[in-house]
């Protein structure tokens, strides 16, 4: 079947998840390396919980947009056919 | 009683922390504007939704019931029982999402019916038809405010306003983000809200662990509380169903809790069936629910895990469950667990991913109850047809009306101690009769319109009879807590199958032309199959994905138990 395609790009829900736990990363990483007294280190238990998470979150979003380059969502450009 | 014991609980949340719930806004927000503007461009938007992955609509299936009755009802059950709670998972969400996926999701996308209630209509006509969409509707009311209330409740322990302030704002916010948000971005909102809660809970989870002393600590501990050991096997489980006997017990949880009331919810409520409804072949639309019980069956790993946690380490809950004296709730569990381990930047995440789940739920409700409301009861019963931007309208006053009406169910669901309880008795009086009439109409093609109404009015009837008998309202037969609920739940299941038996017998049936796609016997077989079903790879097929995740939950209860 010849149908014109394209990628759906900023919509892909993947971009968006990416983004927003990207940006979640930076900030919990900032805080675990320049905002973290010894009282917080204390109540997580000696973890820096948030220098952790912020490196998970910054690795999961790293992981969303590679996927969604490696494999684009294709959008058939004619309803009837997709 | 609640006012009071919310009133001592306070989260310190800083700039940093709401800097972060500012960011989950502007993306919901950013999610439906975008949306809205592409629609309006082209039909790029519902095109790709259409395209999108089986993994997107799996995930958005489970995502809509992520909201207040897995993480403050699990928890809270978790703090309370243990590790018998898996059984809301392992015996009940999970198998019947399989089967949800492999037996029934083909008469629903085959018959191509566009509600379940619709579904109703064509099989068994006009009255069962009205009683499932009204007690549908009204369901959706009582939940969308325990939703409220929940919400709400964070509110409150966040800002310090009083609840009932609490209440009215966090209403406000829903109906403007459901307003602004539009149904059609739910599914990518619902994908979203997934990730941010396993982002809140998970690293609570872990930091909780680290605290107890690890796997083999928090096993210690929690031996050692006032539960013991038993809150370290699911079964036999009879705290959790408040039977005295262990046999019974286990009849209770098998029967129902699992068979009636989870598969009566699973496979026939609305919200959540209507995501996979949307896909766009049988392969995908059976593959959702069966996508989503992959990550269906780790959830109770970040959502009891914590619950449990709270139980042995947090203060005040350690205190309560000894004494059973005190101003706090299990329902609270893990909002303590947030207050005791996680600093300001973790902490805002936490919230977000609260509010994102409690938001997104009573999202969910409201406009599932719109939906019933305009196009199964307004234009089918009511004022019948009328141009579309007059349903428009009647959906957006329902959308206001529903709110102001969860106000209320809010201000009734804060009465009760244990959200779950409520729940479950919900879902027994309408899930469950529900359940039973459309196995019963699926596969006996005899079965008539009358007996499909009178069942339902029966089996949901028997319900609310066992439940007013119960110690939760009257006291007259020695039942309480949960197991109330798994009673009332199969008395519902046994009525409505009596009910329609006797009915179908003295009464005529519909004509078998009609039928075709409703009922097994009467429907060729590749109705119920893509044509190109052989081509698929191993794991885009439904029966294989739903033998590995059977296998696997088979072994998480056998490891568990």
């Amino acid at each position: 079947m010849a149908e014109r395609k394209h990628e759906a790009g900023a919509f892909d829900i993947r971009v968006f998840i990416g983004s927003l736990l990207g940006i979640y990363g930076v900030i919990l990483l900032l805080t675990g390396l320049f905002g973290t007294s010894d009282a917080d280190l204390a109540k997580s238990d000696g973890l820096n919980v948030n220098l952790w998470t912020g490196i998970a979150l910054l690795v999961s979003a790293a992981l969303f947009v590679v996927w969604s380059r490696l494999r684009p969502v294709v959008v058939p450009d004619d309803p009837d056919e997709g | 009683m609640v006012l009071a014991a919310e009133s001592q609980l306070r989260l310190d949340a800083n700039w940093i922390d709401y800097l972060l719930v500012a960011f989950y806004f502007a993306f919901v927000l950013g999610i439906g504007i975008m949306a809205r503007r592409s629609v309006s461009s082209s039909i790029d938007f519902f095109l790709s939704g259409r395209s999108l992955p089986a993994w997107v609509t799996g995930l958005a299936f489970i995502s809509a019931n992520l909201g207040a009755v897995e993480i403050t009802g699990m928890s809270a059950n978790g703090a309370d029982y243990g590790y018998p709670t898996f059984h809301y998972f392992w015996v009940g969400a999970v198998p019947a999402m399989l089967f949800l996926g492999i037996v029934m999701m083909p008469f629903y996308y085959g018959s191509k019916v566009r509600s379940v209630p619709e579904f109703m209509n064509r099989r068994f006509g006009p009255t069962a038809h009205l009683v499932n969409a009204i007690s549908f509707a009204v369901a959706q009311l009582l939940i969308a405010g325990i939703n409220l209330y929940l919400l709400a409740s964070i509110v409150e322990i966040l800002l310090g306003w009083p609840l009932w302030v609490s209440l009215i704002v966090a209403a406000a916010v829903v109906l403007t983000y459901t307003a602004l948000g539009g149904l059609s971005a739910a599914i990518y909102n619902e994908v979203l809200q997934f990730f941010i809660i396993v982002a809140a809970l998970l690293p609570l989870t872990l930091v909780g662990l680290h605290k107890v002393g690890g796997w083999d600590g928090f096993t210690d501990k929690v031996a050692q509380g006032p539960g013991g050991e038993e809150q370290l096997s699911s079964w036999p489980g009879t705290a959790l169903a408040g039977f005295d006997s262990e046999l019974l017990s286990v009849i209770g949880i098998v029967f129902g809790l699992g068979f009636v009331l989870s598969f009566g919810y699973w496979t026939t409520n609305f919200v959540e069936v209507q995501r996979a409804m949307a896909s766009s072949s049988m392969s995908a639309a059976q593959r959702s629910p069966i996508i989503g019980a992959f990550p269906k069956m780790f959830v109770p790993f970040i959502v009891i895990v914590p619950g449990m946690i709270a139980a042995i380490s947090v203060q005040e809950i350690v205190e309560f469950k000894e004494t059973g004296q005190g101003s706090v709730e299990y329902n609270q569990s893990i909002l303590y667990l947030m207050r005791d381990l996680l600093p300001n930047g973790m902490l805002g995440l936490a919230i977000a991913g609260l509010l994102a789940s409690f938001m997104a739920g009573m999202a969910a409700n409201i406009s599932a109850f719109n939906t019933v409301f305009s196009y199964d009861l307004w234009q089918t019963y009511v004022v019948k047809e009328r141009e579309d931007d007059y349903y428009t309208g009647v959906g957006r006053v329902a959308t206001v009306a529903a709110t102001v009406i969860a106000i209320g169910t809010a201000t009734f669901a804060a009465s009760y101690s244990n959200v779950m309880d409520y729940l479950q008795t919900l879902f027994g009086f309408f899930n469950a009769p529900l359940f039973a009439t459309f196995i019963l109409g699926m596969f006996w093609k005899r079965m008539t319109p009358t007996a499909g109404w009178t069942g339902l009015v029966a089996g949901t009837a028997a319900a609310v009879t066992v439940w007013v008998l119960s110690e939760d309202v009257t006291g007259t037969i020695a039942i309480g807590g949960q197991g109330g609920a798994f009673v009332a739940a199969g008395a519902a299941f046994v009525v409505d199958v009596l009910v329609s038996v006797l009915v179908t017998v003295v009464t005529a049936p519909k004509p078998e032309s009609e039928l075709r796609g409703l009922v097994w016997s009467l429907t060729p077989r590749k109705d119920f199959h893509d044509p190109d079903e052989q081509e698929l790879a191993w794991y885009q097929k439904p029966t294989i994905l739903a033998g590995i995740a059977l296998v696997m939950v088979v072994g998480l209860n056998v490891l568990f138990a």
